[in-house]
């Protein structure tokens, strides 16, 4: 075969090689399109934990750190796209657990994800005490699990007694964080208070260096600052309705007449907004996940709308 | 041109034949008749699954083994009993002897797969005294196996042309590995930022997509398996076979052989 020749197929034999890769590509694009729930779909056709534990042959921690990754990528999928529920998301962790069941990170994130409401989060909050259970019978030193613990029965169970037991619990651990005794002291005395979660969430945030669960405490601290601030603004609106008769249609009257000193804003900076009916409201409903007032009643168009 | 293409196809399947390459369908006929005799008694309501997800996964990997083992010694076996340089001096080219050997082997597979395949039903039709028009979807399934087939085929031919046997056989099981864990390779690609972000999303399309030529789970589950998707994959697996194919002989024509 002359030079020339074999140089000629070299180049025919490349373009051929370049152009069906990126036929292949655009082929690949295509499949991903036309089945997009083949994300995760997969990962439960092995739903039991044993039997992946058997298979892992030995190397179940590096299984467990990768189920625990499917676990975090389909949560924010989800939540990325607002779903309304998290079928997968208990089996997953169940199995990343299963696998390795000192992977604290696991049931600490695991349970916040199942227990916050949708769409942040599946709305499962005895599945997030049962994962925390189970954290806690294989780690029984690891104090976090039991804050963890006390934390889920307050704030989204109302179980204030509960949460003493478990705040109790864990503050008599070795090497645990004082203020679990405060806490335990706390939910005896005052529980369901927002001065109470706002201590729990503080402590969750000064306890911790993780960038995600700080932020999510800091969410939360400045929703419970909104629906703190709303119900003073509504009773500053009545009493003045009452005093003067006069129904004010905007804050700016209010700082007028002295009754406030500049205009109110939420923790984001936004001023909130009077309705002629005198109730408050944030200016965007959309950007705050965690709050109970200041919203537009359920059904108006001014409610947010939840897929 | 078709006549060299055919012969050394043809030879490198009757090679394989006489490498005793088609046992494993002894092996296979075992596992099925065994199967298809205990299911019935030691499990209950999932005996159909069962056999389907246990067939086809033999199906699967004792393809993907052949593939593998044969794949890998087709050009280096050739080297090293020096029958290479008597198929070169005929006027067969060099591409031709690559792409002769690549046929050879997807044939030897379907074959091997189509026995297997039949066995199958055969001990499905004993188990379940009968086939519904639902059963057809695996037969879909069976079809995207050998899509498999036709990559693995093409990787190991690939690596084969400038690498030893062994280290060979190590990466293309490790990129069949990784390439049936693809579609979270695209999810963390989809989730990181900046340059991690790129090179993975890179990877992940270079990197063959096994996930997506699977639907064991979904025909066991008597999912049907939609038109577009048979013809989407169809040609993912010719071009990216296509494009291997291409590189290892491109390779091989540029190999100096002395």
């Amino acid at each position: 075969m002359s030079g020339r020749s074999q140089r000629g197929a070299s180049l025919i034999l490349c373009s051929l090689m370049l152009l069906m890769l990126g036929g292949s590509v655009l082929a690949l694009r295509q499949i991903t399109l036309a089945r997009p729930e083949a994300r995760l779909q997969d990962v439960l056709y092995i739903p039991s934990s044993k039997a992946l534990k058997r298979m892992s042959l030995g190397y179940n921690g590096l299984l467990a750190d990768i189920y625990w990754t499917r676990a975090v990528q389909y949560f924010g999928w989800n939540h990325k796209h607002k779903a309304m529920s998290y079928p997968l998301l208990y089996p997953l962790l169940e199995i990343t657990t299963e696998l390795d069941p000192h992977l604290i990170v696991a049931y600490r994130f695991g349970a916040t994800f199942l227990a916050q409401e949708p769409p942040d989060g599946a709305g499962e909050p005895e599945r997030a005490v049962e994962l925390i259970d189970k954290g806690i019978k294989a780690n029984p030193d690891d104090w976090h699990l039991y804050y963890d613990l006390g934390f889920l029965y307050a704030m989204n169970m109302g179980n204030y007694e509960a949460a003493e037991k478990a705040f109790d619990s864990g503050s008599k651990l070795p090497h645990t964080h004082p203020f679990l005794k405060i806490l335990a002291a706390d939910m005896a005395e005052h529980g369901g208070e927002l001065e109470t979660a706002r201590l729990l969430w503080e402590t969750t945030y000064n306890s911790t260096d993780d960038p995600g669960i700080r932020s999510n405490a800091m969410r939360h601290l400045q929703a419970l600052d909104v629906d703190e601030t709303v119900p003073k603004l509504e009773d500053l609106i009545r009493r003045y309705r009452e005093k003067t008769g006069i129904e004010p249609t905007s804050f700016f009257e209010l700082v007028q007449a002295g009754w406030l000193r500049r205009i109110p804003t939420d923790p984001l900076g936004m001023p909130y907004k009077l309705l002629p009916d005198g109730t408050v409201q944030v200016q965007d409903p959309e950007a705050w996940s965690f709050i109970r007032r200041g919203l537009a009643p359920k059904g108006t168009s001014e409610s947010p709308q939840k897929p | 041109m078709s006549n060299r293409l055919g012969a050394i196809a043809f030879n490198t399947f009757r090679e394989a034949v006489r490498d005793r390459v088609l046992y494993n369908l002894i092996i296979f006929a075992l596992l099925m008749i065994g199967s298809s005799l205990l299911l019935g008694q030691i499990t209950i309501a999932v005996q159909k699954q069962l056999l389907i997800n246990l067939g086809l996964t033999a199906i699967s990997i004792f393809g993907v083994l052949i593939a593998i083992f044969i794949g890998i010694g087709l050009v280096s076996k050739e080297i090293d009993k020096r029958t290479l340089y008597t198929v070169l001096t005929r006027p067969v080219q060099r591409w031709e002897f690559i792409v002769g050997k690549f046929f050879g082997l997807v044939g030897t597979l379907v074959v091997n797969a189509g026995l297997m395949t039949v066995g199958f039903f055969v001990a499905l039709l004993y188990l379940m005294h009968g086939l519904v028009r639902s059963d057809l979807s695996i037969l879909a399934a069976v079809y995207f196996i050998l899509l498999q087939f036709l990559i693995v085929t093409s990787i190991a031919l690939l690596l084969s042309s400038f690498s030893t046997p062994i280290e060979s056989a190590v990466l293309t099981f490790a990129i069949f590995v990784v390439g049936s864990f693809s579609e979270d390779l695209r999810s963390f690609a989809e989730a990181a930022k900046g340059a991690a972000h790129y090179i993975t999303m890179a990877i992940s399309y270079l990197i063959p997509n096994f996930s997506a030529l699977n639907y064991i789970a979904s025909v066991a589950h008597g999912e049907a398996i939609p038109g577009n998707i048979v013809l989407l994959n169809t040609a993912y697996a010719i071009l990216y076979a296509g494009s291997a194919v291409c590189a290892a002989s491109l390779i091989f024509q540029n190999r100096n052989m002395k």
